[in-house]
């Protein structure tokens, strides 16, 4: 380090140098929980920052606010831990960003340094535990790295393709003094993410388009990551290509659009997996091949040529070889084949178009009608009650509810649908919901849930109430390990092995008031709308408890395995008219 | 398949575990792993033998190359490299077997590095390869205790060919 300007530093605590160093980084909001070995950091809080924090009542419900503070935002989420059991209780978040690509700081206590190693009262080698579920994590020495190791996590967090981090700092250096003087850059002679997508690379990409008859861009996540959605509208528009968005992309290209073409993978719909699987180009924008999306992956999309645009150059032929492969920024790569797609041949999709159109139209999304409360129905009437509106931002748990949530909700923005893709994370709803608004206070968010998720995270309520983060929380209530009974239902003859919760206990509307929100529970289609109204129109944290048909199946699926075009789809028992 | 890689990585905590779960994740094992110091202070080269496909192999160096501590990730051919090791072997020597102990060590450039009343430490340094020859030798005389360094290597000054360096996509 070169000796700078006394003028320039400042002689402060470890402690008062993480929160100088947020705030230099530009960040608002932290979530957290404290403990004895962040009991310094905690104490700096409480003498004074410009930091917003925010108390969670789990880490783990800290760790998914700081996710949905990210997605919902587009700048990293930050969460504060204890030592111990406070950082291992973030390791789920920490896991569910690093599948989903969602920046996120996580800043934990340590141990005094001199206990490290000793097995000392709540200490943890997290760096350790979570090393395969990280970009980087640093183990701070020294005071004086402090703020150089902030600056470096931020700087690994957001860029190339965005990730976790973790940074822990041992209690005895929180309270060590150093001169503080907050970097401007980096110094990583390993971290280097590419900068541009090379310029042949986007032309052969712009030719192949150009002269594909059944082109189909297949859009991820990493288009929001890239902040590049107005790009990609310029692509498709250009093009006049068919759009088809996984779960982590919904929202990514406006769901009204004519050129939008559902969603892709083991619950999407027919028309949705019959684009992908009988396309002749493939242009995955920002998308890695999960094998939600492909099903068997021998069998999939098997007349098409790949384009893949990534950030990641470690995504390339991970799971399905690339013709041409653009490595680099998707918004750059976007925005130079728009403007190279404007000058080639006009498209020649409109058939394609046609056919898309017409499949849309031959294989719509089916449920049954009459017996109790659909769970689609909810979903339907929240996408009815709240259409033309732009203020909503949805985030769901994971089961046969977001599925739901996915086929029948509308988003024509993006970072309005937030959910957990990858991993998979029961409970997210809640937290990232408050996550949300805490990024976004002039929305209205909205969780749907499922009853198994809610119950894995919904003391964070308390959180929602006290810190004056109003959402509204739909739980869509069938009294099961939905998507467990389903597989149970569809895969095991029908032996349902432990997933019954009872769609009774708890009564979630009482416990909604036990803490201090507003509940409703409805059991009727004829009570619905007016529920669901009144909660989104209160403004204050509601939970709507929707008791729906405990058997009703999420239709179609694809088998785990299976081809994509192996669906299972509704049938129509007879005597009973299809919605 | 067997390839030998050379990851040049920052001289920092966690680095090598970093590199090395690469692997363990996917249950493949690290035949033999070197470590050591190079012509930077603050850089440190990894040598590492490990058997698997091409195809994940070519997986596991573009993942490696995300790391934030990983500078370089190179595929060392064998018939474009130098590559060497160190063994050290204690061999039970009475007497009337050190005659034809010292007489192998002397076909295989080895040197004694000890002698005691009933064995002998031997000390090699040559190609992997040769190890093994002189190891599956000494055998019959009865190894009481055996440690080898791992290969470390590096690419040949006459064949160098910078465009051989695997693309990172």
């Amino acid at each position: 380090m070169n000796p700078v300007p006394a003028a320039q530093t400042r002689r402060i605590s470890g402690a008062d140098a993480v929160l100088r160093s947020l705030e230099a980084e530009g960040v608002e909001v932290v979530f957290g929980l404290p403990g004895g070995a962040i009991l310094p950091i905690y104490d700096a809080l409480a003498r004074g920052t410009t930091l917003r924090h925010v108390l969670a009542r789990h880490e783990q419900g800290a760790g998914h606010m700081a996710e949905g503070y990210a997605r919902a935002s587009g700048r990293p989420g930050v969460a504060f831990a204890t030592s111990g059991p406070g950082a291992t209780n973030l390791v789920t978040p920490i896991a569910d960003a690093w599948m989903d690509s969602t920046p996120l700081v996580c800043v934990t206590g340590q141990v005094r340094s001199h206990l490290i190693g000793t097995d000392a009262f709540q200490e943890c080698d997290i760096t350790g535990v979570t090393t395969p579920i990280v970009k980087h994590s640093w183990l701070v020495q020294e005071a004086e790295e402090i703020p150089h190791v902030l600056k470096a996590a931020f700087h690994v967090a957001r860029t190339g393709r965005c990730g976790p981090v973790l940074v822990d700092i041992p209690r005895d250096l929180q309270e060590a003094e150093l001169d503080f003087r907050y970097p401007e850059q980096v110094d990583l002679p390993g971290w280097r993410p590419p900068t541009r997508g090379h310029p042949r690379q986007i032309a052969e990409a712009a030719r192949r388009i150009a002269a594909a008859e059944r082109p189909v861009l297949y859009v991820g996540g990493g288009t929001l990551n890239a902040d590049a959605c107005a790009e990609l509208l310029e692509v498709a528009e250009a093009g006049r290509l068919p759009v088809v968005t996984t779960l982590m992309a919904k929202g990514a290209f406006p769901e009204t659009h004519e050129l939008h073409f559902g969603w892709p993978g083991m619950h999407g719909p027919k028309w949705s997996n019959l684009a992908m699987n009988t396309c002749d180009l493939l242009v995955a924008v920002g998308a890695r091949f999960d094998d939600r999306v492909t099903g068997k992956l021998a069998a999939f999309a098997p007349g098409a040529a790949v384009v893949h645009l990534d950030i990641d150059a470690a995504e390339i032929s991970k799971l399905r070889r690339a013709d041409v492969p653009v490595v680099g920024p998707l918004k750059q790569i976007l925005g130079e084949l728009a403007g190279l797609l404007k000058t080639l041949t006009p498209p020649r999709t409109e058939p394609w178009l046609r056919q898309l159109e017409a499949w849309r139209e031959e294989f719509p999304l089916r449920y049954g009608n009459g017996g109790e409360l659909k769970p689609q129905r909810v979903l339907e009437t929240l996408r009815d009650l709240t259409s033309g509106r732009d203020d909503v931002i949805w985030t769901t748990g994971v089961g046969q509810h977001q599925m739901w949530a996915m086929q029948y909700l509308r988003c024509d923005r993006p970072r309005t649908f937030i959910t957990s893709g990858g991993l998979g994370t029961m409970g997210y709803g809640v937290p990232a919901a408050i996550g949300a608004k805490a990024a976004r206070p002039d929305a209205t968010v909205v969780c749907v849930d499922g009853d198994g998720c809610f119950q894995m995270t919904s003391q964070e309520l308390a959180t929602a109430v006290l810190e004056d983060l109003p959402i509204v929380t739909v739980v869509v209530n069938n009294g099961y390990l939905g998507m467990v009974q389903q597989w149970q239902s569809m895969f095991f003859d029908e032996r349902h092995s432990h997933v019954s919760l009872t769609r009774a206990v708890p009564d979630y509307a009482l416990l909604a008031r036990a803490y201090g929100a507003e509940g409703f529970t409805v059991s009727a289609e004829h009570e619905l709308a007016d529920a669901l109204s009144e909660a989104l129109a209160c403004g204050r944290t509601a939970v709507v408890d929707a008791r729906v048909d405990p058997m009703e199946q999420c239709f179609p699926m694809i088998p785990a395995g299976a081809a994509a075009l192996e669906m299972v789809e509704y049938e129509e028992p007879a005597g009973v008219s299809a919605a | 398949m067997t390839h030998t890689l050379s990851v040049l990585v920052e001289n920092k905590p966690g680095a090598l575990v970093r590199v090395c779960q690469l692997f363990a994740r996917r249950g493949f094992n690290i035949e033999s792993l070197a470590v050591g110091p190079t012509e930077r202070p603050d850089v440190s080269c990894i040598t590492l033998r490990v058997n698997c496909e091409q195809q994940p192999l070519e997986q596991i160096e573009k993942q490696m190359h995300k790391l934030v501590n990983v500078l370089r990730v190179r595929e060392l051919p064998p018939d474009e490299s130098v590559e060497r090791e160190l063994g050290l072997i204690t061999v039970a020597a009475p007497p009337p077997r050190r005659a034809e102990l010292l007489a192998l060590t002397e076909v295989f450039n080895a040197r004694v590095a000890d002698v005691g009343p009933e064995t002998i430490v031997f000390e090699i340094v040559g190609e992997p390869e040769e190890i093994d020859s002189f190891e599956e030798l000494l055998r019959p005389h009865g190894i009481r205790e055996l440690a080898r360094t791992g290969r470390i290597g590096l690419r040949r000054a006459s064949t160098r060919r910078p465009q051989l360096q695997r693309a990172l996509t």
